[in-house]
């Protein structure tokens, strides 16, 4: 008999793990995306992964506010903010290629640096921290890290603001998986302030379009004292 | 006084080897004795030392005192596992080369037959006398000698610019390197000016002065074997110097560099910090995955080979470095598991790639070509060349069941285990690492099915290849002892790990040893056979039953008959030799996607061209990015000296007046 | 050595020789029912060997001996990796002999060996086929070796019966690593059996194929015996997914009833598995061969993604 190399956790526990791998993995799919289409649909199965990694978390600390939290996922980040984004891009049409500004396989690489990095600058966290998804932390944090790579890398704005979102999606994951969540009023606080934030932007794009007949944020390099 | 050892008479081997070059050159004009006499005893010599080798790698260290050398300062020698083993590989591999060698000169052709067979005799005691050598300064002078013996063997056609070029480029790195490796032993002999290696392992200077001397030591080795970025002197020498010489240097010379670093980084510094084993990791495994990329889009046979020697020189360092990190966190094991590795690689590189480059060398004979783009087709007219060479190519590329899988199987055991190393980016970083090996061995079968396919396989791209013919009895000996070399070491790999066992516990586990005994010998299974198993033996023998049992079976049940006619041609019955698929065109992939790996120069025709041109030049990049500055700076800084110099004799005269005058006044 | 593990060991290599060219009729006929086509019958590969077998062989006037050889050693070497492969009992007279990165090692020979038979007539599909065979062969290397690298860090063993053992018969543990692993594995398996997404099985279309054009000179006999190969390829590889991500099912003894509930089990994985395979190849299309890269590298990305998450999640540091 060969001896496992897994410790003991709790089913939900493992659960909870396999949201986060997955979240994981739609972050690298979201960084390896070209098509606008596409990404936001994996966005939204990201909010899928979040939705149910709360909803496990609710269900297996008996933490009631939690469920709430969840409820909040569900509405703004699978049905709300997706349909959203569709509308806009269906009143932009925008449905091209998104062009990176660095090729793919390279992103992926600085992509699996930046998972090593902060899987190792999350282990002492996840040591102090005792809730059951304490593991995932490192994963948040690799998430967030992709996002933000994933904003770096696009030069147009739409996938830009749905890295955005992205990063929002792993913020709150990470919140989750240290502390059980923020206290409900910030919470509330945050999804409305992202809904706002949508909105502005969606007016921001139409402006843009206005002004310069492209979302190609390199146009904006254009606005600067001469 | 005392029996003979083991050292003696691998000592008075060495001056046999002496023996023959001098009496080459006193025989020089009688070209049929140097070449059928003196060559095939430099082969039995070889054999003896292997011999020897085996036994002294059994019996514990024995020393001795040479009555020659300096007054005062003797020559020091020792013969310990470690290099009782680069002496078999030595041995070994000189045993196939020199008995090819006795049919390759020919009459009319570069110097002298005699001269040849002085600087090759000449270059092997150095070599063996390097392994032996216990103190520093017997260690440079037999490196001296190998350099000077191997930079004069280069040059031998020296009537071509370009072989010159290449010769001066290779001594030039040589001995930059050799610098390096001098100032790593004035470190270790510190203040006490003991230059022996007995008093180095006895030297503790605290971490920097080690780091110090391993640093050096790191960079005058790694010229002399080809590590990035110091690879650019080999590849032309290589392709310079005659075939024997060039497998030589490739297979064994690069040898002696991975010895050296071996003996100073595990025997003569006391102390090993697990970083050093990260930077040879991450050095080595650039080199290989660079010299890898490079080999694949050579067109130029010997280039090729010699690029793909950088590449195992990488894989080699990777296996040292694993072994450094495993020997710094005191997981001895698991060292002795990478330090294997390692070794094997060693030997199973002497063997194929000698045997490559003699190949190389016949189909030189035979057509005169080394540009792969002129070859082809040569399967039908040198059958054994060609199959020996299939050999060669399948070790090679790292697969089952001949020698090279058996390496680099052992090597991604040893990587498999880092992820247990206690640090906590090592264990995430080390893993995804060995995915460069897998890379490296991949493309390693790439571009030996580019090298196979395009020299021996498809139709001749020249008329004259029909011409071509076969090896001389006395090649075919040297091929064939290569070959099985290349067999037997796949197909026995616990008999050679057992036989490894005292160098791994001399250099890091001190007694623990792997699973490996001969009671199984069929089974390699170096930690446990739960862990990880793999058997050559039943692997090969499973093949070769469902071989004949498919043939025997379809001779009988379907006896279709066998028609020749001619290949199909899509339609197009105009093609010729020269529409196959060129050495560009099945590197083409390779350029594409690793674009950034070169220096490319690229015209293509325009499509009205009447007289289309293709040119395609693929360069170094770092000859460009490191070489060239250097150069430019060195030729600066030389313009301010020159300026001192004025041609007058007065001047000169003063120079050393005042110098004079200043250590005078200075010293009081 | 006993006499059941050599008993469960030739009743596999049979089953595996019989079944393969079924398993690759089943995917025809399952891509016919999904693109609205009538399928041809599910036995079509054996009517086809049948009859290649029994054609003439012609051979081209340059043809070596190792163009002869090629195919008997192709052959060979998948029936050997599909014997070696746990499928029926983990209890095999082969199974010591190769570990996953020898299984690695002999898919690598047989490839090799393969596009030396398309270089050896000298025709300019042959070659173009073996360089692309060559290309997609070390992109898919060290994806499939990573794979196998994180399915071994999970059962801390290399060797294939092992990591068996100790993905069915330990605890109920969900593994997330192995999910990155399985899409990971599932890619390197369409571009190693060339299909759709890097090559199209079913086209002679000479600009986009890689197999078929690396054995365009072959005909009878020798044909046969490479269809038949690759047949065995997909099988082996079948077997392997399912060994690696669904063993639940595969005995440890070799007892008679055990052989044949696992005999029974594995039918219908391979039954599913075919369906899914005939289902992605359906819904993707083919992609120019210079896209084939990054396909690739995303495979090895997610297998390295898999050995990181193993390390963060599972090994409980």
């Amino acid at each position: 008999m060969t001896e496992t190399a897994i410790l003991p956790i709790p089913l939900s526990g493992q659960l909870i793990n396999l949201c986060a791998a997955l979240m994981l993995l739609l972050g690298f799919a979201m960084l390896a995306q070209r098509r606008i289409l596409t990404l936001i649909n994996l966005f939204m199965l990201q909010g899928g992964a979040l939705f149910a990694s709360t909803v496990i978390a609710a269900h297996s600390t008996g933490q009631h506010h939690l469920y709430w939290s969840a409820a909040i996922t569900l509405l703004l980040k699978v049905i709300g903010l997706p349909w959203i984004l569709h509308r806009l891009i269906r009143r932009l049409s925008v449905k091209w290629d998104v062009e990176t500004l660095l090729n793919i396989p390279t992103t992926m690489l600085i992509g699996i640096v930046l998972v090593v990095i902060s899987f190792n600058v999350a282990q002492p966290i996840s040591q102090l921290s005792g809730t059951i998804m304490r593991a995932t932390i490192g994963i948040a944090l690799a998430c967030t890290l992709l996002s933000f790579l994933m904003m770096i890398t696009r030069s147009k704005a739409v996938p830009q603001v749905i890295a955005f979102l992205a990063m929002e999606n792993s913020l709150f994951f990470a919140a989750t998986s240290a502390t059980y969540g923020m206290p409900m009023v910030v919470e509330l606080g945050i999804a409305l302030d992202v809904l706002v934030g949508m909105v502005i932007l969606g007016v921001f794009f139409f402006q843009i379009r206005e002004q310069f007949d492209s979302l190609d944020i390199r146009q904006m390099e254009k606005i600067k004292e001469e | 006084m005392r029996e003979w050892q083991e050292i003696h008479w691998i000592l008075l081997l060495v001056l046999g080897w002496i023996g023959l070059g001098v009496t080459g050159l006193f025989a020089a004009r009688w070209f049929t004795f140097v070449t059928r006499v003196l060559f095939p005893l430099g082969a039995a010599n070889g054999l003896l030392l292997a011999l020897l080798a085996l036994t002294g790698m059994m019996t514990g260290p024995q020393e001795a005192i040479l009555p020659f050398g300096l007054p005062d300062l003797p020559f020091h020698v020792r013969l310990d596992a470690l290099s009782a083993f680069f002496l078999l590989i030595l041995g070994a591999a000189t045993a196939g080369v020199s008995i090819y060698a006795s049919g390759y000169f020919r009459r009319e052709q570069g110097a002298s037959p005699g001269l040849h067979c002085l600087l090759y005799h000449v270059f092997l005691a150095g070599m063996a006398f390097v392994m032996l050598a216990n103190d520093a300064y017997a260690f440079m002078v037999a490196w001296e000698t190998m350099a000077l013996a191997s930079y004069f063997l280069v040059i031998s056609e020296h009537r071509h610019a370009e072989i010159r070029r290449a010769g001066y480029l290779f001594l030039l790195i040589a001995h930059v390197g050799s610098v390096g490796i001098l100032l790593s032993f004035g470190v270790m002999a510190g203040s006490t000016g003991d230059y022996t290696f007995d008093a180095m392992r006895a030297f503790d200077g605290g971490t920097f002065w080690a780091t110090a001397a391993f640093l050096l030591a790191l960079f005058g080795f790694g010229a002399k074997a080809g590590l990035l970025p110091l690879h650019a002197g080999l590849p032309g020498a290589d392709v310079a110097a005659p075939s024997p010489v060039a497998a030589l240097m490739s297979g064994v010379m690069v040898k002696t560099a991975i010895y050296g670093t071996l003996r100073i980084s595990f025997d003569l510094l006391g102390t090993r910090l697990w970083w050093w084993g990260v930077l040879v990791i991450a050095l080595g495994l650039i080199t290989a995955l660079f010299g890898v990329i490079f080999a694949a889009v050579q067109s130029d046979m010997k280039r090729l080979l010699a690029y793909s020697s950088i590449e195992n020189i990488g894989l080699i360092y990777a296996g040292i470095g694993l072994t450094l990190v495993f020997h710094a966190f005191a997981m001895s094991n698991f060292a002795a598991l990478a330090l294997t590795a390692t070794l094997y690689h060693c030997i199973n590189h002497a063997f194929f790639k000698t045997l490559l480059f003699l190949c190389t060398g016949s189909v030189l004979h035979a057509t005169g070509e080394r540009n792969l783009g002129k070859l082809g087709g040569l399967i039908r007219h040198m059958p054994w060349v060609s199959w020996l060479a299939l050999i060669g190519i399948l070790g090679a590329a790292g697969l089952p069941p001949l020698n090279g899988f058996v390496s680099e199987w052992l090597l991604l055991q040893g990587f498999l285990f880092t992820p247990g190393l206690p640090h906590g980016y090592l264990n995430m970083l080390l893993p995804i690492a060995a995915a460069t090996i897998a890379l490296t061995a991949a493309l390693a079968g790439y571009t030996m099915v580019k090298f196979f396919g395009v020299t021996f396989l498809g139709q001749p791209r020249e008329e004259r290849l029909s011409q071509a013919r076969d090896v001389s009895r006395l090649k075919r000996i040297g091929l064939l002892w290569l070959a099985s070399g290349c067999v037997l070491l796949g197909l026995l790999p616990n008999i050679v790990i057992s036989l490894l066992e005292p160098v791994t516990s001399l250099l890091v586990s001190q007694g623990r040893q792997l699973n490996a005994g001969m009671e199984n010998w069929w089974l390699l299974a170096p930690i446990s056979e739960d862990r990880a198993s793999y058997s050559p033996a039943i692997f090969f023998g499973g093949i070769l039953l469902l071989i004949g049992a498919a043939y025997l079976c379809i001779k009988h049940a379907f006896p279709a008959a066998t028609t020749r006619g001619p290949a199909w041609d899509c339609g197009f019955p105009m093609q010729d030799g020269r529409m196959q698929d060129t050495a560009e065109g099945f590197s083409q992939p390779i350029r594409r996607i690793f674009s950034p790996f070169f220096r490319r120069t690229c015209e293509l025709p325009s499509p009205f061209d009447r007289q289309p041109h293709y040119r395609n030049i693929v360069e170094d990049p770092f000859w460009y990015w490191l070489y060239l500055p250097i150069a430019r700076l060195v030729d600066l800084v030389s313009r301010f000296v020159a300026f001192l110099q004025h041609g007058r004799i007065a001047v000169y005269l003063m120079y050393s007046f005042i110098t004079l005058l200043t250590l005078l006044v200075l010293t009081r | 050595m006993n006499l059941h593990a050599l008993f469960a060991q030739l009743l596999e290599l049979l089953l595996a020789l019989l079944l393969a060219p079924v398993l690759v009729g089943w995917i025809n006929q399952c891509r016919a029912w999904l693109q609205n086509r009538s399928a041809p019958p599910l036995l079509q590969p054996w009517y086809t060997l049948n009859k290649l077998f029994r054609k003439e062989v012609r051979l081209a006037d340059n043809a070596s001996s190792l163009f002869r050889a090629a195919p008997y050693i192709v052959f060979s070497c998948m029936a050997l990796a599909a014997a070696v492969v746990p499928t029926l009992s983990t209890e095999l007279i082969f199974s010591p002999a190769a570990d996953a990165i020898a299984l690695v090692g002999l898919f690598s020979l047989a490839r090799v060996f393969i596009a030396l038979a398309g270089m050896d007539v000298g025709t300019a599909f042959g070659t173009m086929g073996s360089r692309r065979e060559m290309l997609i062969g070390f992109l898919a290397e060290p994806a499939l070796l990573m794979v196998f690298f994180t399915a071994s860090l999970i059962s801390r063993s290399t060797s294939l019966a092992t990591i068996v053992q100790t993905l069915a018969h330990s605890e109920f543990v969900i593994y997330p690593s192995l999910a990155f692993a399985g899409i990971a594995f599932v890619m390197v398996l369409l571009a190693e059996n060339a299909r759709v997404p890097v090559d199209n099985p079913s086209t002679h279309l000479e600009l986009t194929m890689i197999h078929e054009a690396m054995i365009l000179e072959y005909s009878g006999r020798h044909l046969a015996l490479f269809e038949w190969a690759s047949s065995l390829k997909l099988f082996a590889y079948s077997c392997l997914g399912i060994a690696l991500f669904f063993p639940f099912g595969i005995p440890e003894s070799s007892g008679f009833l055990a052989l044949f509930t696992a005999g029974g089990t594995m039918l219908l994985k391979l039954i599913g598995g075919g369906f899914g395979l005939a289902l992605i190849e359906t819904l993707s299309a083919k992609m120019r061969v210079f896209r084939a890269p990054e396909y690739l590298g995303t495979a090895f990305l997610f297998a390295v993604l898999a050995m990181l998450v193993h390390l963060l999640l599972e090994t409980g540091a």
